[in-house]
């Protein structure tokens, strides 16, 4: 009997080896998905039509300040997935709050970004270049704003149903996903914002 | 309250558009009916549209690609039928509205017709060829599934209400935008190819894993049957070209929709950047299309020949270096865009490299005919005439590779013809040997072949009738899609094309025929082996039509060509000692759902209906959510039912024989 529950665990840890595997190739689509974003950026960079040019609309004070929360949540985020190896319930679930608040500073400073952007009418219907920056940089704030939104969902799952096996590994999943924006914000960090300041 | 969804929407503009319309609403309510009449919602339901078997959304896929073939093929008639008396005359169709029927069978070809048709064929077969019990992830195969019909119910619904693009399949800026295009029909277009493009890069991830991951103990790399491999291939390319689908068709929504610069002609937009987009998907996509039906020519020919594969091994490598390739030529699709001799140079070189893997092909496929006992059974005629007919494709592709002939050449009825003949030799005529080829797998008796015989000459009579007059057309200067002309001497070459459309009509009718005669006579056509053509890959070793969990126990492979090898050490009618418990996904309706939600999604925002589209929109993110919590996504088959089913498939054979193995 043992040999057979044995061998249904073996295969849950297949399942989830599998689904992990799934999800990463998931985020190389999203890669390139925001790599052929970025390649837009970069030719409709001269297409300002005599409209404001990056140096006129970026300011590194407000990047570097969304840089610092996101990159913090990416931390928080993995002393969330220490606290569930660990198996404490409780941490889990604080250090997720931690990472949704960062997550929200950060969407909060973006949409502020924007707003004032729109308020100068220079939103993204003023000039190709603007319209490669909101696409870019809104798919990355959205790509954000799904990511709280499953946090959101996780912490739920983690408080009704404690952490079983498969809470940790859609939680790993939500870490490979929260982590990777992390990632696509540091290439729109040195593509989009510093050039454009310096 | 509707947005800009009007009664002016209806096609009255056109007896032809109104005959369309009647013929889609006629054809949908028949279908409803006719359920509704024998009482089959209930089945349907549950045994088939919230089914999560990749065999039963395989031959959904491949029942969507066959409707879709129909209402395509209907439109090339009808584009025959104007040209061929379209001499100083308007024919019988208004210039918007021949504009509509060639853009929308290339979308209908392309992205419902040939996409479900090749990811039906790889979802019935591959999981079994791999020895395997499903894909790896049975629930995003059924959103898959209904993602993509519901882009093609959207372009099926464009018929009826309001009108298709006339942008062509490719949707070029800056006619596309909104300035030179204010109706729904690209919206209709646009929204038909984002919906079932998540669908498509969904298939490419999963099929990604499940080949990766998912293999019987033994079957390593280098033994997969090739039309695994060529799966595996597709399955990277979907993944990482789709995604470019998506980017585009988005960005050019956000120009339609919000006013932004993506492709416009004016404040900062760059349409060339929506070519160069266009076709990072677009190129790849040319092999997603042929790779599967080199997949099931290599199957095919091998099966047929009596004989191993010649040169598996470069058989592979030729594969994977096509679709590496497939990503470093699409600029070879606007040569004319005006880059840089070098540039195009460079692009008109990678082109015609991926003509030598593909010849080692060829060679291969006719080293593995040479000397071997050839059966002349439908799914190797089309071999036969593939592989005659896309040689010239290849050469005349070879010639449009060269840039200068490019601009001679591009726009014309010569690039119509050369891609007809890569693609429906290529992909579509593979396609049909696998259905021939699968069929008993799928359902358990075989096609009758002298119908299909038949088929095989209607269509490719009727191929080279219709495109070999295209080709000296474009010589003689004539631009594509046109909808009148005043030139006399093209007009015979057009009435030839045309009588050739008929021809292919016939090998259509004959298909059905075939259909019928073979359901009918399908007692006599059974098969109760599940090997009808002595087969050498795992999928013949299962029954036909194969268990939900196709193999009781799951075989362990010594060699290439397994269960050939299996038949020759005489394990392979073997029954095991004894059964095993198997855990198999539970079915889910939430796949139809999202479907059906993405479908009035695209609806809500082709007709601008806000208020719809973010109510389908929350619905479907509240069906993720459901689905992201649900722990009991499966089942357990216990060892005496497994035992029971395969009784009955062994019984035939243990019954006769009076003495089954009893463990």
């Amino acid at each position: 009997m043992s040999a057979a529950v044995d061998m249904r665990e073996n295969e849950e840890q297949v399942l989830h080896a599998e689904r992990a595997f799934g999800f990463w190739i998931y985020l190389m689509t999203d890669a390139i998905l925001f790599a052929l974003l970025f390649a837009t950026y970069i030719v409709m960079l001269p297409g300002t039509a005599g409209g404001p040019e990056a140096k006129a609309l970026f300011s590194l004070p407000r990047a570097a300040g969304e840089t610092a929360l996101l990159l913090v949540s990416s931390l928080t985020f993995g002393l969330a997935t220490l606290a569930m190896l660990a198996g404490r319930k409780q941490a889990v679930l604080g250090w997720l709050a931690v990472t949704f608040l960062l997550g929200l500073g950060f969407v909060a400073m973006e949409l502020s970004e924007f707003a004032g952007m729109i308020a100068l009418d220079n939103g993204p219907e003023r000039s190709g270049f603007l319209s490669a920056f909101f696409a870019l940089v809104g798919t990355h704030g959205l790509h954000v704003s799904m990511g709280m939104l499953w946090i959101v969902v996780m912490a739920a799952q983690v408080m009704i149903k404690g952490l079983t096996v498969p809470v940790g590994s859609r939680l790993f999943r939500l870490g490979l996903f929260w982590h990777f924006l992390d990632i696509v914000w540091v290439g729109i960090f040195s593509i989009v914002y510093l050039p454009g300041v310096m | 309250m509707l947005g800009r969804l009007t009664i002016d929407a209806l096609p009255l503009y056109s007896w032809v558009a109104m005959s369309g319309a009647a013929v889609t609403v006629l054809g949908g309510v028949c279908v409803f009916a006719l359920l509704t009449w024998f009482r089959k919602w209930g089945y349907f339901w549950t045994e088939w549209f919230t089914s999560v078997d990749h065999k039963r959304i395989g031959i959904m896929y491949i029942a969507l690609a066959l409707l879709m073939l129909v209402r395509g093929f209907v439109d090339a008639l009808m584009m025959r039928g104007q040209q061929a008396f379209a001499l100083n005359d308007g024919g019988y169709l208004p210039p918007g509205h021949f504009d509509q029927v060639f853009s929308s069978h290339g979308t209908i070809m392309i992205f419902f017709m040939a996409m479900p048709f090749l990811t039906g064929l790889v979802n019935i077969v591959v999981p079994q060829q791999i020895g395997a019990r499903d894909v790896a992830f049975p629930f995003l195969n059924s959103v898959s599934f209904w993602l993509t019909a519901a882009g093609a119910g959207l372009v099926l619904v464009s018929l009826v209400i309001g009108r298709f693009s006339t942008a062509g399949w490719t949707a070029y800026p800056p006619y596309s935008g909104i300035g030179t295009s204010p109706g729904v029909g690209v919206d209709y277009w646009l929204w038909a190819v984002l919906i079932s493009g998540v669908g498509s890069t969904l298939t490419g991830i999963n099929f990604l894993v499940t080949i990766l991951k998912r293999r019987a103990p033994g079957l390593t790399l280098m033994r997969m049957p090739l039309f695994t491999w060529t799966a595996l291939c597709v399955s990277v390319l979907m993944a990482f070209a789709f995604p470019a689908l998506t980017v585009v068709a988005a960005l050019l929504g956000l120009d339609r929709i919000f006013g932004m610069h993506f492709f416009t002609n004016a404040d900062g937009g760059n349409m060339m950047n929506y070519a160069n987009l266009f076709w990072i998907w677009g190129h790849p996509e040319v092999y997603i299309l042929i790779l599967p039906a080199f997949g099931i020519y290599s199957e095919v020919v091998a099966t047929f020949s009596g004989k191993p594969l010649f040169g598996y091994r470069s058989l592979v490598y030729a594969t994977a270096v096509i679709a590496i390739l497939s990503f470093t030529v699409w600029l070879h699709h606007f040569f004319t865009m005006g880059a840089s001799a070098n540039v195009n140079a460079v692009f008109g070189m990678a082109t015609m490299i991926i003509a030598v893997p593909t010849g080692v092909k060829i060679f291969d496929w006719l080293f593995t005919m040479y000397r071997g006992r050839i059966v002349f059974h439908p799914a190797m005629l089309w071999t036969l005439g593939f592989i005659v007919t896309f040689v010239i494709g290849g050469v005349t592709g070879v010639l449009l590779a060269i840039p200068p002939v490019d601009y001679l050449m591009h726009n014309t009825t010569f690039l119509v013809a050369h891609f007809h003949n890569m693609l429906i030799p290529g992909a579509l005529f593979g396609f049909f040997a696998g259905v021939q080829y699968w069929f008993p797998k799928a359902f358990g008796f075989r096609l009758e072949t002298k119908w299909g015989v038949r088929a095989f000459w209607f269509w490719i009579s009727g191929f080279y009738c219709a495109f070999m007059p295209l080709y000296l057309l474009g010589m003689l200067g004539m631009p594509r899609r046109m909808e009148r002309y005043d030139i006399a001497e093209w007009q015979p070459y057009l009435i030839v094309a045309a009588i050739g459309a008929l021809l292919v009509l016939a090998g259509i009718v004959c298909m059905v025929v075939q259909f019928v005669v073979s359901v009918r006579n399908r007692e006599a056509l059974r098969d109760g082996t599940g090997d009808p053509w002595n087969g050498r890959t795992m999928e013949w070793a299962t029954a036909s039509p194969p268990a939900p969990y196709n193999f009781a126990v799951i075989p362990q492979v010594h060699e290439l060509d397994a269960f050939h090898d299996l038949k020759a050490r005489g394990l392979a009618a073997q029954r095991p000692e004894h059964y095993e418990p198997i855990t198999m996904p539970r079915n889910s309706m939430i796949g139809v759902l999202l479907g059906a939600f993405g479908f009035a999604l695209g609806f809500a925002m082709v007709w601008h209906i806000w208020w719809l589209a973010v109510a389908c929109g929350l619905v479907m993110l509240g069906a993720v959510i459901t689905r992201a919590c649900n722990d009991d996504a499966e089942f357990t088959l216990s060892a005496e039912e497994v035992r029971a089913i395969e009784d009955q498939r062994y019984a035939p054979r243990d019954g006769a024989t009076a003495a089954g193995v009893v463990s």
